[in-house]
């Protein structure tokens, strides 16, 4: 019974091993990424971002097809031509980070939309949004394994410059840290991560796997270094639960995993060791010293 | 008539006008900065000798923190140089509003950033380093409380903490930016004893402050800024009633319009 439920999907089925191994790439990168944009309150740009590759896809699908490559350089090319637009738009004017943010998050969604459905079907701009990780191919596969074993890589790189540049960006400048160099490095982390999971999850989706584990690790550890790693656990277990919970429902995967992680979430909200509801409501009786 | 004798000099900038000394662990000359092209900074020669611990005083919007920023290099000169003798043996602790202390980490490992300078990025803490970490925090009054987070620090403990951190650093030259906002009489108290120590050790202090009854009280040197440098020397010979009015009038005198300096 356990067998049939958790093993013979994979055993039986190629394009569940395809994804299983997209998830596990996808899982494992957005531990410290989520962790990072949760420290820097950088959440909503994240998301944002996400929004923003779904013009330059919806047009390498326009020009192309649904092809890996030509829909990964559009995202790409759009990401960050939206992510300079944003800064320079806060920085010039008066529009504060926020609304810049959302202006740009509804444009975005909106010519997305628009652009995939003037040539593609309703199934097409699904794939699009919510990702096809159930016919991930061995091309899709490579561009998420490369591209989460490259930024782990970089990522262990600019790690303590970029945790001291959360902390205090002063104090690192002042004694010649390279804060602002990581900075850059792990937006362009971000950039490329958000890419490649849209082959697993979707342009909707590729940020949740990010935000919704890092959120949730916060309510259980207190050091960086330990967040990251529950990060990465529980968007590991989000993403085989929601895997298996398409599989055998038949819903959508992309969706099926972030609700997943939701679920984590909402539940360490409520009953997180460090500050989780119920200790706030139920503080126990207070200690001799 | 100090006022006018500077305002002269710094047209001319060729002198140094505080305490007269040769080996100088900052020199400035003609230091201007600006923000939007209206200076923070005006027209500032001069140099903190070795050794020395002077306060930086004046208005809100003085250009005290400005300055302390352009000496570390933070921030970009309109004019002007900075010579730093030592600059790797140059610690600055910032305003205590520009350091997350929400941030996850334990007292430990922001003391630990002490060693920066000789760790970088990538290298291990030596025992040494760790023992010095130690030593420091007991230093501060903070034995014990290595592995607390800061976040459930009170405001004063996270400032002993940052102190901690400036003596693991082991500077030459250590800059502090309000040093002693916010914070309560105890801890003051505390850290001013530590920063005499220092200065006994012969490390040159600088500190940008607003009690001026507490600069009399303990810093021998003194440097009263209002964009313009209004005086800089000994404590008694800066803090005069005729300085400190001309300080007021010229941070009162900023206005939107103001006509491009020809100096």
């Amino acid at each position: 019974m356990l067998y049939e439920v958790l093993i013979s999907p994979f055993i039986d089925f190629a394009f569940m091993r395809r994804a299983l191994v997209a998830v596990i790439a996808v899982a494992l990168i957005s531990g410290p990424l989520g962790v990072f944009l949760q420290l820097r309150r950088m959440s909503l740009m994240g998301d944002a971002l996400a929004h923003a590759i779904l013009p330059g896809v919806a047009i390498g699908f326009f020009l192309f097809g649904l092809d890996l490559w030509a829909m990964s350089v559009g995202g790409l090319v759009a990401c960050l031509t939206v992510a300079l637009l944003s800064g320079l738009v806060a920085r010039m004017t008066p529009i504060k980070e926020d609304t810049s943010l959302a202006a740009l998050y509804l444009v975005s969604l909106a010519s997305g939309v628009l652009i995939v459905s003037m040539r593609g079907s309703t199934r097409d701009l699904l794939h699009i949004l919510f990702g096809s990780l159930l016919s991930i191919g061995s091309d899709g596969l490579i561009l998420v394994v490369a591209t989460a074993i490259l930024s782990l890589a970089a990522f262990a790189v600019i790690y303590r410059n970029l945790v001291v540049e959360c902390f205090d960006p002063t104090y690192l400048r002042a004694v010649g840290g390279r804060g602002a160099l990581a900075h850059m490095i792990f937006l362009i982390l971000i950039v490329l991560n958000l890419v490649a999971a849209i082959q697993a999850l979707g342009t909707l989706m590729a940020v949740g796997l990010m935000i919704l584990p890092a959120a949730a690790a916060r309510f259980w550890t207190r050091s960086v270094a330990s967040m990251i790693a529950l990060g990465s656990s529980l968007a590991l277990v989000s993403g085989l639960l929601g895997l298996m919970g398409s599989y055998h429902l038949d819903l959508p995967p992309g969706p099926a995993i972030v609700l997943v992680a939701g679920l984590v979430y909402a539940g360490s909200v409520i009953a997180g060791r460090f500050g989780g509801l119920l200790g706030r409501l139920f503080p126990g009786a207070h200690l001799q010293h | 008539m100090a006022v006018a004798h500077l305002h002269a000099e710094h047209h001319h900038h060729g002198q140094h006008h505080a305490p007269a000394a040769l080996d100088a662990a900052i020199r400035l000359e003609n230091v201007t900065i600006a923000y939007q092209r209206h200076p923070a900074v005006h027209h500032l020669t001069g140099a903190f000798a070795r050794g020395s611990l002077t306060a930086l005083v004046g208005p809100n919007g003085a250009g005290k923190s400005t300055l302390l920023k352009a000496i570390v290099g933070l921030v970009p000169l309109n004019g002007g140089s900075i010579e730093v003798a030592d600059r790797a043996g140059l610690a600055f602790l910032p305003q205590v509003t520009e350091v997350d202390r929400s941030f996850p980490m334990t007292v430990r490992e922001v003391v630990d950033l002490g060693h920066w300078r000789r760790i970088g990025a990538f290298r291990r803490l030596t025992p040494a380093m760790r023992a010095a970490s130690a030593a420091a925090l007991a230093e501060v009054g903070l034995a014990g409380l290595d592995e607390r987070p800061i976040a459930s620090l009170s405001v004063g403990q996270f400032q002993r903490v940052l102190f901690a951190r400036l003596i693991a650093a082991d500077a030459s030259l250590i800059l502090l930016d309000e040093p002693f906002n916010a914070i309560d009489q105890r801890t003051i108290q505390d850290l001013m004893a530590l920063i005499l120590r220092w200065h006994a050790a012969g490390r040159t202090v600088v500190a940008a402050l607003h009690d001026l009854d507490f600069v009399r009280a303990h810093f021998p040197d003194c440097l009263l800024l209002a964009r313009e440098p209004i005086a800089w020397g000994s404590t008694r010979d800066v803090l005069t009633p005729a300085h400190l009015a001309s300080a007021r009038v010229h941070a009162d005198a900023w206005s939107g319009a103001a006509d491009i300096c020809a100096a």
